[in-house]
């Protein structure tokens, strides 16, 4: 099976403000990371690997930096990477994203499954794995939770609907999002890593995608544009109690009765 | 915009092309003619062989933004049963249209939709579209794309919303890449400019911060909405309101999914339905001491909430967590016991109409959301406060 997982390079979170003055983010000296779902994906994809033969795919689309998480998806286990960066491709929203890796996707012969991470946690929109299924006019199942059972035509999966559980039969090729709860991802073996340090990544800009369709990269092929960016805010009339527990607890039961909720 | 071109002076009308084309955007009469079918994925280009057919490149990719008029919602269903997050949306699709001088239109893919119809006309909507088929019973990708399609192609409305479920955020995707258009996920705010231009707000980098986002070149605009987060829309029966029941072509239900099964889930009650919810953090000592917050919830009537770090200790279950990567909730009493208030978990938790909060730390930020703040040990005032009630 020759599966194509989408990863895809984000900041750290946990690490990113604004900066209220200009109204931009502050991403200097924040660290970048793999998307931690797409460990999901990739995890999901070396283990058809495992079961089945074949080859794992990586392909990002992102700046020359990206580079370093392909690398670490070497050392995971997948078997060739490939890198879309081109500057045509910059300031792409997810209907140009989804678009730039389909044609990337098409670069590479024949493919059974596209796996990507459910969503990414910088954009969290959860979008270009469905996004590529279209162009590339594949079924697709978002949020998967675990693969039943796999072979080279069909797919058995399951998804979590919260009030149902739905197994589903699906044709390959496919394209599936996979949920958190699939697997626990592996870590990169130093082994690997070692091996793998001269590995190529295949870089590819926009002349060796297609000629001539510039208005669908980047962001002359985004439709969404982003107006303005602020922090969080609540602005609630707020009462802070202090005393012993007993007075507090007396007080918030006068609380809810005076606000009739008991 | 892009479009495809036709050399008539070039043409045989030999037909290669309109049997070549996948999507069915070809036709010939007297002469070959383009629908808005064609996808400009230029297999036609290849299979003509006179060179009749050009894709011509324009530059931006723009619609003619004044021909796409009022809101469309998506009706979600699963198995029978209408998803709360629908009345939400057509409060919010009401106030939209109303605030443009427009329309609100309702499309219900489902099966046996009888019962749903009648459901949906207590609402103030101008129209509902039935596609009822066995096959749309349950979301598949292809089906509900194909359907949402076909209405749209006909209705052009400017604004499209979803709710960002499960099934919405699989749905909108891909229907916003077959309409080439704009989509932004999971928006908690949204308003409306008086040209049209949907403001679509929502929270990104793991809410730490909001993003404001608008489609200004293209239409319909696509937008899915956080659930739980817009007011429900109230009862209006007396609103004049149309049911158009549109067939169901048998392509549509072209598919490579199947289902072997859908299984009923053992049922406990989803902490998004609670009206009373008792949640707790990192204060929390030890698994075991989990049954004096199961105590208190039970004894308002309410279900127990965690935060993530509980989730990854194995003390919770998933289901049970609030916050970005959580469930949103927004019950009537949220009280949160020993948890410092992270921006993500109060993304889950701020829509909730009335929060208490206790906390050791006079400093900790779950204070700056709370309408009343306990500083204290729950350890203390939990045992308190249940005597009280008793
Ligand atoms: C992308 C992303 C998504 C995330 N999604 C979520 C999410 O969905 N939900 C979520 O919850 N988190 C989420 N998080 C994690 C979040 O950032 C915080 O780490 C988490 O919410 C903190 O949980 P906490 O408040 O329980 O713990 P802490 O931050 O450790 O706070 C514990 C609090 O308890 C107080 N305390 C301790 N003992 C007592 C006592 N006896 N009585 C009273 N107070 C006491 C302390 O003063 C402290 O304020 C996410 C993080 C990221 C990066
Ligand atoms: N630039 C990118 N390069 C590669 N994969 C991506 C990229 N952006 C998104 N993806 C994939 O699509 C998934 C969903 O991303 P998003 O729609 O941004 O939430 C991610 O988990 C990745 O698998």
């Amino acid at each position: 099976m020759r599966i194509v997982v989408c990863i895809k390079q984000v900041p750290d979170t946990t690490e990113v403000a604004i900066d209220t003055e200009k109204g931009i983010l502050k991403r200097e000296g924040v660290d970048s990371r793999i998307n931690p779902y797409d460990l999901y994906a990739l995890e999901t994809a070396l283990r058809l690997k495992e079961e089945l033969g074949g080859e794992v795919i990586v392909i990002s689309m992102g700046p020359p930096q990206a580079q370093a998480i392909i690398k670490e998806a070497y050392a995971m286990g997948a078997d060739i990477g490939l890198l879309l960066s081109d500057r045509k491709f910059a300031g792409a929203d997810t209907l140009a994203t989804a678009y730039t890796l389909a044609q990337g996707i098409k670069t590479l012969g024949k493919i059974d499954l596209i796996i990507t991470g459910m969503q990414t946690t910088d954009g969290d929109t959860a979008q270009v794995g469905p996004g590529i299924a279209e162009y590339l006019h594949w079924p697709h199942i978002s949020y998967v939770t675990s693969i039943i059972k796999a072979d080279l035509k069909t797919l058995t999966v399951t998804t979590d609907m919260s009030d149902t559980i739905e197994t589903q039969i699906l044709k390959l090729p496919a394209l599936i999002t996979v949920a958190k709860d699939i697997n626990q991802p592996r870590l990169l073996s130093y082994k690997l890593k070692l091996k793998t340090e001269n590995r190529a990544i295949n870089i590819i800009g926009y002349n060796d995608l297609t000629k001539g369709e510039e208005e669908f990269f980047g962001l002359d092929g985004s439709p969404t544009q982003v107006e303005r960016i602020f922090p969080p805010q609540h602005d609630i009339k707020r009462e802070i109690w202090q005393g012993n527990a007993v007075k507090l607890a007396q007080c918030t039961i006068a609380k809810l009765k005076e606000l009739r909720y008991l | 915009m892009s479009y495809l071109k036709i050399l008539t002076d070039q043409c045989s009308l030999c037909g290669k092309c309109v049997e070549a084309c996948p999507f069915n955007a070809l036709s010939q009469n007297l002469q070959l003619e383009v629908n808005e079918n064609c996808r400009l994925c230029g297999i036609c280009v290849k299979a003509c062989p006179f060179q009749a057919l050009v894709i011509e490149r324009g530059a931006k990719p723009t619609a003619n933004l004044k021909s796409y008029q009022n809101v469309l919602i998506f009706a979600e269903q699963r198995g029978g049963k209408l998803s709360g997050v629908t009345l939400e949306l057509i409060g919010k699709g009401r106030m939209l249209a109303s605030k443009l001088g427009q329309k609100l239109f309702v499309v219900l893919p489902g099966d046996r939709t009888e019962k749903l119809v009648s459901e949906l006309k207590n609402y103030p909507v101008d129209a509902i579209f039935v596609y009822d088929h066995k096959e749309l019973a349950y979301f598949r990708a292809e089906p509900y794309t194909a359907v949402l399609y076909d209405l749209i192609k006909e209705l052009k409305p400017g604004i499209i919303l979803i709710g960002a479920t499960q099934v919405g955020r699989s749905l909108a995707p891909r229907l916003a890449t077959r309409l080439r258009t704009g989509l932004t996920a999971d928006c908690t705010i949204l308003d409306v400019k008086p040209n049209g231009d949907l403001i679509q707000t929502r929270p990104a980098f793991g809410g730490n911060v909001m993003a404001q986002i608008i489609t200004p070149r293209h239409r319909p605009q696509l937008a899915t909405v956080r659930p739980k987060v817009m007011t429900p829309a109230a009862k209006k029966p007396s609103h004049p309101k149309q049911v158009f029941i549109r067939e169901v072509k048998p392509e549509f239900l072209d598919s490579g999914i199947s289902f072997l099964s859908i299984l009923p889930k053992p049922q406990e009650t989803s902490i998004t339905e609670a009206e009373v919810i008792v949640a707790v953090g990192r204060g929390l000592k030890k698994a075991e001491d989990l049954a004096l917050i199961e105590e208190l919830a039970k004894s308002l009537n309410g279900m127990v909430a965690v935060t993530r770090p509980l989730v990854e200790a194995g003390w919770a279950s998933y289901t049970r967590q609030v916050g970005l990567s959580g469930r949103t909730v927004r019950p009537k009493l949220y009280i949160a016991c020993g948890i410092s208030g992270a921006i993500q978990h109060v993304a889950g938790m701020s829509g909730s109409d009335l929060i208490f909060a206790i906390n050791k730390d006079p400093e900790a930020p779950i204070f700056e959301v709370a309408h009343f703040g306990l500083v204290g040990d729950f350890y203390e005032i939990l045992p308190a406060l249940i005597k009280e009630l008793e």
